[in-house]
């Protein structure tokens, strides 16, 4: 808790600087190693558009979790929905996406990505009634109801859609890439990259603008004292979680098709680099998740590109780092 | 009394369960012949062993750690790779466990007083992304361990199914090395869960309880929190090493998908919940149940889907299919977690028992 003094106005919070930054240093760092500037280019746009993938992923959990102090191991199986969503769209119009038209093939990528969040957001309501309502406040129980939640879950995917992996290809116009000079950049790295800043921007000014936002805000910092000013703080959470889910899902479903495939196993691989992330930009902070989320994809290329064998722990080095510097992440929460 | 560290079972139906489920293990060769049957019955010896050391973390300190398998991953590798590079020997062996149970022991004080300092939340987290790297490296490296492929090695002579100490058969049963490499496992396996057994009802681990049910008045009675969370989180990791050091020596091999891979962490959650936290015979109860219910359980949902296909019943057949037998077990461990905290073993215990709230 930072000591205000009463009757002079509050004084506006300061934001630090520095741990924004280290992304940029890291990539400053980086530069000299990686020599060629069009390689560093294709490094960096790669790191930023994963970073923002990962970000649209992670903020939902780190919101969940500063609010209601619940850490939900199911995130993970609404990253795999998403991406089976999804396919729903994608196969049916595939005549959309195999069309020269940009503008039928950005349609069936909004329209995946929007039924992805969709569904995801009206299950992650189910979620939170059957599974979490139960247990609030009960961390050992809470963890284990949301990973059998999360086996169900995973099971039940299995079983609609089958336990192989199921291709999936971006429409045509967003294949190939821009080409400057030697860097080559992805064009659907360029699309997720856009998708993910209206994602953050569109939290920072729910978050800082509205009413809800407030509130919510009210809520990571100390939600005994909302619900004492007669808000009801369950209500506000369910839309919170339900936010998480359909943020996952639309992560979930963008991060399938730049992979190209779907399969159930997305789900745990993305829920431990999620944890990861939200560890180290501070557990309950919107803003520490996306430099977390920019940084830890900017280090695990550039070290896949340096050393790849280093690359399998980046993540984990990285973690240890940033937390022997700042033991509560970058951009701690107070109360927390 | 004295072996069971004066904590026997309680109640009359729990003691018959326990009873009959050690007995069988303990004559699986003379009782179930066939391969299939005695190699259900080692999996089952060492999976109790991994789960009463998960259950002095989960069920006595009260933290959740998902790092477990990778202890049990360990020890596997380390007899598997010492067997593989020296010798089918029992120095090599000896070696393998020994470099196994330091490496656990660093990896445990490392994690442990790097995130136990904290809320145990956030152990759960680390273990998490630490268990996970860890998965990937033994994979990649394939130079040392094998990669997905993992290795297949040699185990000493006498353990091996060719080797015969008695030229006649005991009971019908052929006297080989087979016999003695299950017996091996089995006795081991019982001996650490007797010790494990005997940790828990130490004072030291009385305090682990205090820990779990109230950690700042434990720490307001003088007892280091920080210390005896690690040294838990240690004994249950060496538990877990010897355990993945017994299964890689009963398969004689050792890979990522039976040594490391996350589902067997699942598995480990699932049987300690089930079974029944808190009390080391649920991890026998549980273990037994979930190995039975993964052999077994399968036929079962395998006819009850032709059924469903037959009727024309729409999704059914595709819910009862033999490979979705988790999903059934998933549904178990949720309803447990909700209903029945202390699972089989809290369920059968006697009223008067005082029923001890998890979490």
């Amino acid at each position: 808790m930072s000591a205000t003094g009463f009757g002079a106005a509050l004084p506006r919070r300061r934001i630090e600087i520095l741990p924004a930054m280290t992304p940029v240093i890291v990539a400053l760092v980086a530069a000299p190693f990686v020599g060629s500037a069009s390689t560093f280019v294709t490094l960096t746009a790669a790191g930023l558009a994963m970073g923002m993938m990962i970000f649209t992923m992670a903020s939902g959990l780190t919101l969940v979790f500063g609010m209601m102090d619940v850490l939900n191991f199911g995130h993970g199986a609404f990253i795999a929905l998403g991406a089976y969503v999804a396919t729903l769209v994608f196969l049916p119009l595939a005549g959309w996406s195999a069309s020269d038209s940009v503008a039928l093939n950005l349609a069936v990528f909004l329209l995946a990505i929007v039924a992805a969040a969709l569904v995801c957001g009206a299950l992650g309501w189910v979620f939170e009634r059957l599974i979490v309502k139960p247990v609030y406040g009960q961390h050992l129980r809470q963890i284990l109801a949301t990973i059998g939640g999360s086996i169900i879950a995973e099971q039940l995917m299995y079983a609609f859609w089958g336990p192989d992996q199921i291709p999936l290809s971006v429409p045509k116009t967003l294949e190939g890439s821009f080409v400057f000079g030697e860097a080559a950049i992805e064009k659907y790295r360029v699309l997720a990259t856009l998708v993910g800043l209206v994602v953050f921007a569109g939290e920072m000014l729910i978050l800082n603008r509205t009413k809800i936002g407030l509130l919510i805000r009210a809520g990571v910092e100390n939600r005994e004292m909302v619900e004492a000013l007669g808000y009801r703080i369950d209500r506000l959470f369910i839309g919170v979680f339900m936010a998480g889910s359909a943020l996952a899902g639309l992560g979930g479903a963008m991060m399938a098709l730049y992979r190209g495939q779907v399969h159930a196993t997305i789900g745990g691989e993305f829920l431990v680099l999620c944890f990861i992330v939200i560890i180290i930009g501070g557990l309950g902070s919107v803003g520490g998740s996306f430099v977390a989320s920019i940084l830890v994809a900017l280090i695990a290329n550039y070290a896949g590109f340096l050393a790849p064998k280093l690359a399998l722990v980046s993540n984990i080095l990285a973690m240890v780092v940033v937390l022997l510097w700042r033991p509560r992440g970058l951009y701690p929460v107070s109360g927390r | 009394m004295t072996l069971l560290s004066g904590d026997p079972p309680r109640g009359r139906a729990l003691q018959v369960l326990v009873a009959l489920i050690v007995l069988a293990l303990m004559l699986a060769p003379f009782l179930f012949p066939g391969a299939k049957a005695l190699n259900t019955a080692a999996k089952t010896c060492v999976m109790i062993l991994l789960v009463a050391s998960y259950d002095v973390l989960l069920g006595y300190t009260g933290i959740v750690s998902f790092a477990h398998v990778m202890f049990f991953g360990v020890g596997a590798y380390g007899v598997g790779l010492a067997l593989y590079g020296l010798s089918a020997s029992w120095g090599a062996l000896a070696l393998g466990l020994v470099c196994a149970f330091i490496l656990s022991l660093a990896l445990a004080l490392a994690i442990g007083l790097f995130s136990l300092r904290v809320q145990s939340i956030f152990f759960a987290m680390v273990t998490l992304a630490v268990a996970y790297a860890f998965n990937v490296l033994a994979s990649q490296l394939s130079d040392l361990t094998g990669g997905e492929d993992g290795r297949s090695f040699k185990i000493p002579e006498i353990l091996q199914p060719g080797f015969k100490w008695l030229d006649h058969p005991i009971l019908g049963v052929q006297a080989n090395g087979k016999l003695l490499a299950y017996y091996l496992v089995f006795v081991v396996a019982a001996a650490a869960f007797l010790v494990l057994l005997r940790v828990v009802n130490s004072p030291f681990g009385r305090v682990l309880q205090a820990i779990r049910e109230n950690p700042f008045r434990a720490e307001a009675l003088g007892y280091r929190i920080v210390f005896h969370r690690t040294l838990a989180t240690c004994i249950s990791a060496l538990g877990a090493t010897l355990a993945g050091a017994l299964s890689a020596l009963w398969l004689r091999y050792v890979g990522p998908d039976t040594a490391l891979s996350f589902s067997i962490q699942v598995d480990v959650l699932v049987m300690v919940v089930v079974g029944g936290m808190g009390s080391l015979y649920g991890a026998i109860v549980g273990a037994a149940l979930f190995v039975v219910a993964e052999s077994y359980l399968q036929d079962l949902m395998g006819a009850l889907a032709n059924v469903a296909a037959d009727a024309r019943l729409p999704m059914l057949p595709g819910l009862f299919d033999p490979h979705r037998w988790l999903l059934w077990l998933g549904l178990a461990f949720v309803l447990a977690v909700y209903f029945a905290p202390l699972g089989i073993v809290g369920a059968l215990k006697p009223a008067e028992g005082k029923g001890r709230p998890a979490g």
